[in-house]
């Protein structure tokens, strides 16, 4: 029953865990992207679109960032270049992402006259397989080594970006651009190059969170409804909670895909709350990270300084 | 003044479709008496005879035939009927099937589609444009939409309002319609009773026990699973929402890991069903018959053919016969049916429910005889049925094999 329940949470997480990975590096880079949700729903659209076409698992991941990059790049032009308000750009981000998206959808579902259905075959190469010999231990076996494969690709992700961020030389130079792009310009950094460069490849992480909703939750059928349905924002209050740093939000996006799933698994009969309080948990949690990381008054874990704030070389 | 004449209307509205039910019913009454109709029962009877002589009319009609080639239909839809399943395309397809029946073109028909149901404003909004584009007549197809109409009904009292699963109408241009989708989940939870092998049955429900719709299905399913399977149990997942493919499958999923080998639904989305596919069991889906969107699971599916309502709902409009009336339609009118029997069917089960269908059509009430809800209260007496306002309004209990966990 507990195994079951983590393992519904780890499912759950994932598309939590690329939205962040990627909100990550475009903050820590300096810009508050609050398009996740527009950026997710293009990639699960993209997504689904080349996986509906092509049958490869490796050609709707690359569509689906492809789309993401491009997201990001609308939003690195403004925000960047024509120093547009970071958060109304996100925003609009949002909006015409969900539209597009709907509007591709809508006209995939007419051509194909009904639900659109990925093949077999596809279906297959994205199922919960164990991994021969780890799958075979039993308890953990099933619940890390079972997994299907884009849970793995959301996991190395992060490792990488954690690696990448904190141990390189690359990865110096974006956090300093993050923290003090003033700071950084001086020191010779190219403060342009490096927000694009982060902006994009944020935007396309994010997308392959969108690419895992339509692919694995949806089912194989496209749903242009509510693919992502405020996944994208959760992910935004993650960056918060795992503090600015991917390998916290892997177990933050266990934590939050575990209270999505709580209301599930939680004995009613013994356990009597409401089912709304089930909903309400993940934000309640984000407010107390909040609360706690603010009174702790330390500089690490916190929003990088330079966040939401455009750099103009002439006003330094 | 216009407020307790529509009431009185409203009262002898009531009075006269129970005495056309020929039901023994108390409970009905009590909605509408309660405020102003009880203090003077004369006005209430004179009521009914002004309403019954009105009723001798109705044959004429309450408005004036319009031209078929003058009508148009505006619809408000709570989601997109281009998601191919579900809800709103179950609606949406009984539209085309009226616009086919009556040979309707397409600028005849005014679809407002993902029109939020909380927000009275969009609501309106979506209504008045229908009106403004020359409707005559308005579907809404989902209960939050009931307040609205209700207002723009005195508003306009020329134009027809008509409004799904509500309780509201006004004996004129307002009505309500709706169905007994509950006879066709009896007949599929003899398909499921028949099919598992774990004797647990999974259902995904939108919501909790105090909605009477949801429940009254979850029961219906529950006793005629209980017909042909005594021992099975149902357990039943709230999702608390009536559109969510996230949750409808996380839900459906949890039901799988308790054991479950057969997932039906009272949720908007295919979700459920393509969770039972990707675990090899089997599935009872809703609103359209999902076998082509999870072949391997999918046995057979409750489903309203809303084309029936909505055919005659014009043609009144056209012919101008439109009385006012309010519509609960059930297999006899052929307004819910079950889908097509999928090869995934136990053996016999087309049998079975052929025999209780036939049941259903000589008078058998599902809701009848000796019933214990899951606390051990008796609901109702051998020889005794629930009434259509206990069927729409007070099924707050689940039936004794339920385990609403």
């Amino acid at each position: 029953m507990i195994i079951n329940f983590l393992f519904a949470a780890i499912k759950a997480g994932t598309p939590l865990l690329f939205g962040t990975s990627g909100e990550i590096m475009s903050e820590k880079s300096g810009n508050i992207n609050l398009g996740v949700e527009g950026m997710m729903f293009m990639g699960a659209f993209m997504g689904f679109y080349a996986a509906y076409h092509t049958g490869s698992l490796a050609l709707a991941l690359l569509a689906a960032f492809a789309i993401g990059v491009f997201a990001a790049l609308i939003y690195a032009v403004l925000t960047v270049s024509f120093m547009a308000n970071q958060n109304v750009t996100g925003l609009t981000l949002t909006i015409f992402g969900t539209g597009v998206a709907k509007f591709f959808g809508e006209m995939m579902i007419s051509k194909s006259g009904g639900s659109p259905k990925l093949s077999e075959r596809f279906l297959a190469s994205i199922s919960e397989k164990p991994i021969p010999v780890l799958g075979d231990i039993p308890l953990l076996g099933k619940l890390l080594f079972s997994h299907n494969p884009l849970v793995y690709l959301s996991v190395i992700i992060a490792i990488i970006c954690t690696i990448y961020m904190l141990k390189t030389r690359h990865g110096l130079n974006m956090r300093a651009v993050g923290e003090n792009p003033g700071a950084a310009d001086a020191a010779g950094v190219n403060v342009t190059l490096v927000k694009y460069v982060h902006i994009l490849l944020g935007g396309g992480i994010c997308a392959l969170g969108g690419a895992y909703l339509s692919l694995i939750n949806g089912g194989g059928i496209w749903n242009n409804s509510s693919v992502v349905n405020g996944q994208g924002w959760i992910s935004v209050a993650l960056v918060i909670f795992a503090s600015w740093n991917p390998a916290k939000a892997i177990f933050g996006s266990l934590v939050f895909g575990a209270f999505s799933v709580l209301q599930f698994y939680v004995p009613k009969n013994i356990i009597v709350i409401p089912n709304a309080f089930y909903v309400m948990l993940p934000f309640i949690i984000t407010t107390l990270v909040l609360i706690i990381s603010s009174m702790r008054k330390s500089r690490e874990g916190s929003q990088p300084a330079g966040c939401g704030v455009n750099y103009f070389r002439e006003e330094r | 003044m216009f407020k307790k004449l529509s009431s009185l209307a409203l009262v002898a509205v009531m009075v006269l479709s129970l005495a056309a039910c020929g039901t023994t019913d108390k409970g009905n009454a009590t909605t509408t008496s309660g405020t102003k109709a009880t203090d003077t029962p004369a006005p209430t009877q004179a009521a009914a005879e002004e309403a019954s002589t009105g009723d001798s009319e109705a044959t004429s009609g309450l408005f004036a035939p319009i031209a078929k080639e003058d009508i148009k239909v505006g619809v408000i839809h709570i989601g997109d009927p281009a998601d191919g399943a579900g809800y709103t395309f179950a609606h949406d397809q009984g539209i085309i099937a009226m616009q086919q029946a009556l040979s309707l073109s397409d600028d005849q028909i005014i679809r407002k589609n993902n029109v939020n149901d909380a927000d009275a404003v969009a609501i309106r909004t979506a209504i008045e444009e229908c009106i403004e584009e020359g409707s005559n007549i308005i579907f809404g197809t989902s209960w939050g939409y009931m307040d609205t109409m209700e207002e723009l009904a005195s508003e306009y009292p020329d134009i027809i309002f008509s409004h799904c699963s509500g309780y509201k109408s006004n004996g004129s241009n307002f009505n309500n319609y709706f169905g007994r989708i509950y006879q066709a989940r009896y007949l599929s939870g003899i398909a499921a009773g028949l099919k598992t092998q774990s004797d647990k049955i999974g259902y995904v429900a939108a919501m909790g026990s105090d909605n009477s719709e949801v429940t009254g299905g979850i029961n219906a399913f529950a006793m005629g699973v209980e017909s042909v399977n005594p021992d099975a149990k149902v357990y039943v997942k709230v999702t608390n929402t009536w559109f969510d493919p996230t949750l409808e499958q996380q839900a459906a999923e949890a039901l799988l890991d308790a054991g479950c080998d057969v997932i039906a639904q009272h949720a908007d989305t295919t979700a459920p069903q393509l969770a039972a596919e990707k675990r090899g069991v089997w599935g009872i889906g809703y609103n359209s018959d999902m076998t082509k969107d999870a072949p391997k699971a999918h046995i057979t599916a409750p489903v309203w053919n809303w084309g029936a309502y909505y055919t005659s709902a014009v043609k009144s409009v056209i012919d101008g016969s439109w009385d006012g009336s309010n519509y609960f339609g059930g297999m006899a009118e052929g307004l819910v049916e079950l889908s097509p029997l999928s090869e995934n069917a136990a053996e016999g089960t087309a049998e079975a429910i052929e025999a209780a269908k036939q049941k259903i059509l000589d008078g058998f009430k599902v809701f009848e005889g000796n019933i214990v809800d899951n606390a051990g209260n008796q609901i109702n007496q051998d020889g005794a049925f629930l009434s259509d306002a206990d069927i729409t309004g007070k099924m707050n209990w689940y039936y004794r094999n339920v385990v609403a966990e």
